[in-house]
């Protein structure tokens, strides 16, 4: 079986953005560098369904500059077998039909069985690649699915819907399934599992080989929300902070009477 | 400007996402049809042309079907835009659709400025401005983003639609929510934990503070996620919404899933040692400090008043 698992690499949410008006988008200077979350399901996902089949082969994909290998790495480790960078100095700029294209560029002749996405990245969050390449591939795409089953060819998969409530889906492969924040337990790669990553193939695949579609929408400013301010803002000692919140508790609800 | 919005059935019930698509068509001054698959029985109301599929045919989740009724919709209509919720049914069909039609399709978009739509970016710390390049234009509306609107008392001119649109994807059904366990709801004062407690251990911390207050403790998404909490401590838009007199929000950082779920409490607390954090935004108070430190100094203080 052959899977495909497209992966990005994001800064980590609890930086402190700088914004880069040239690049009408976050500065990239000094930013933590991870594994986009979402994707870390997808991964695990797709490790675990070759586990189940006993036999597979793992591609995992990223479109980006020389750095996303790091975060590649960590793929290879978790369990991909392989790795292609799609080498891209301007990925960031790019919208999610460009993105999806060229994903689907590559993934057409190659026969996936089974392909993996983040529902979502954590900085454009736009929730778009998914569909779009399933749509340009031809094939049926289940979004947000947080529970996952394979049999004999057949996928049962849950849909996590507002309120908790989930839908139940079937559907036949080959097909596209965008993985929502706890669907599995992604596991940590361990330290041989790191060493083994390192001899695994990691493929580079310069952009211009793959792109065929333009994008269709432009950033045209970034900044950063208004703040609405009508919060106070407490710093400074523990102790006096404890009590200037509880004479404020007492003032302004009814909770300590 | 004509908007073809994209109302939504679920359960057998008509949803009331609906109003705030009519809401910001008429912000806009826009000309609408609605699109729907449901039935006649609860219709969303306003005055225009309503592109109506039978349900029973064609199910609450079908996005193939689906999508081949709404290019019926847009092919008779025409619009400018067409207009979706950011929820899991707007989400997963806008795509689908754009795609389709060429059109570009902006996501989550929370305001319209300077003849682009602006959208959140990395957890709600940043905004983008963004502008379509192609003719029509799909958008997927953040929810809560705009006011929902007075309902006209006319009813919509109803317009059948079908398709034979084979789908690729069979829905099986739905699985409820686990139910049990505390009901949130109820409670006047809630204490949840985000992922700033750091570990599994640190929840006794909330705890305490919550059973000092008399209340009961929550939790954000990564922290059930964690399996540190479970599912039924969820506040946020796939768990409980929830309205007390006093939250305390530990260590979240406030994306938009947990802010629609707590954002009506009467007066809310946000510890954080991010001043930043989205959180901040929509907090009567922000303490910045560690919560490690800071809850478990709070809680003695509480006990001895």
């Amino acid at each position: 079986m052959k899977i495909l698992v497209c992966m990005k690499q994001v800064p980590d949410m609890e930086s402190k953005f700088k914004l880069s008006p040239g690049a009408l988008w976050y500065d990239t200077a000094d930013l933590a560098w991870r594994m986009n979350e979402y994707d870390e399901y997808a991964v695990e996902q797709a490790v675990r369904l070759k586990e189940q089949v006993g036999s597979g082969d793992i591609t995992v994909l990223s479109i980006g500059p020389d750095r996303i290998k790091e975060t590649m790495k960590k793929a290879l480790a978790m369990g991909c077998d392989r790795g292609v960078q799609v080498a891209d100095d301007a990925a960031m700029a790019k919208d999610p039909l460009a993105i999806a294209g060229i994903i689907a560029e590559y993934a057409r002749s190659r026969d996936f069985s089974c392909i993996f996405t983040g529902m979502q990245s954590q900085d454009r969050g736009s929730g778009q690649v998914g569909p779009l390449l399933a749509e340009m591939l031809g094939l049926p795409c289940v979004t947000t699915i947080v529970d996952f089953a394979y049999n004999a060819g057949e996928y049962l998969v849950k849909r996590e819907l507002e309120g908790g409530v989930r839908a139940i889906v079937k559907v036949k492969g080959p097909a596209v399934f965008t993985c929502q924040l706890g669907l599995n337990t992604p596991r940590y790669p361990t330290l041989p599992n790191i060493m083994k990553a390192k001899k695994k193939e990691l493929l580079t695949v310069p952009v211009a080989e793959l792109q065929k579609l333009a994008g269709q929408q432009e950033t045209t400013r970034i900044f950063f929300p208004e703040k609405k301010g009508g919060g106070l803002v407490l710093e400074g000692e523990i102790g006096a902070l404890a009590d200037q919140l509880i004479a404020i508790l007492k003032d302004k609800t009814s909770v300590l009477a | 400007m004509k908007m073809l919005l994209v109302a939504e059935y679920r359960d057998g019930k008509l949803l009331g996402s609906i109003n705030e698509l009519l809401g910001f068509a008429a912000g806009m001054a826009a000309e609408v049809a609605v699109f729907l698959v449901g039935k006649d029985d609860t219709l969303p109301k306003f005055a225009g042309r309503l592109y109506l599929a039978e349900v029973e045919k064609h199910l609450e989740y079908n996005p193939d079907g689906h999508k081949a009724l709404l290019l019926q919709a847009v092919e008779k209509e025409e619009p400018d835009l067409i207009v979706f919720s950011h929820s899991s049914y707007g989400w997963d069909l806008a795509p689908r659709l754009a795609f389709a039609l060429g059109a570009s399709q902006i996501s989550e978009v929370v305001a319209v400025e300077g003849g682009g739509f602006i959208v959140p970016a990395c957890n709600a710390k940043l905004r983008r401005q963004v502008k379509s390049l192609t003719k029509g234009t799909v958008l997927t509306l953040q929810v809560g983003a705009f006011p929902a609107a007075d309902n006209s008392d006319t009813p919509p001119t109803v317009v059948p639609i079908d398709t034979d649109a084979a789908p690729l994807v069979r829905f099986q059904g739905y699985e409820a929510a686990a139910e049990g366990g505390v009901d949130l709801t109820k409670a006047g004062v809630i204490v949840s934990a985000g992922r700033g407690i750091g570990k599994p251990e640190n929840v006794a911390i909330i705890a305490a503070l919550a059973a000092a207050l008399g209340g009961e403790y929550g939790a954000s998404r990564p922290v059930v996620d964690a399996q540190w909490v479970e599912h039924n401590r969820q506040v946020g838009t796939t768990g409980q919404s929830v309205t007390p007199k006093l939250y305390v929000a530990c260590g979240i950082s406030g994306a938009i899933q947990h802010l629609a779920g707590m954002k009506k409490s009467e007066f809310i607390v946000a510890v954080n040692t991010d001043r930043d954090a989205p959180i901040g935004e929509i907090a009567d108070v922000l303490v910045v400090a560690d919560l490690k430190q800071f809850i478990p100094a709070l809680t003695e203080k509480i006990r001895s008043l």
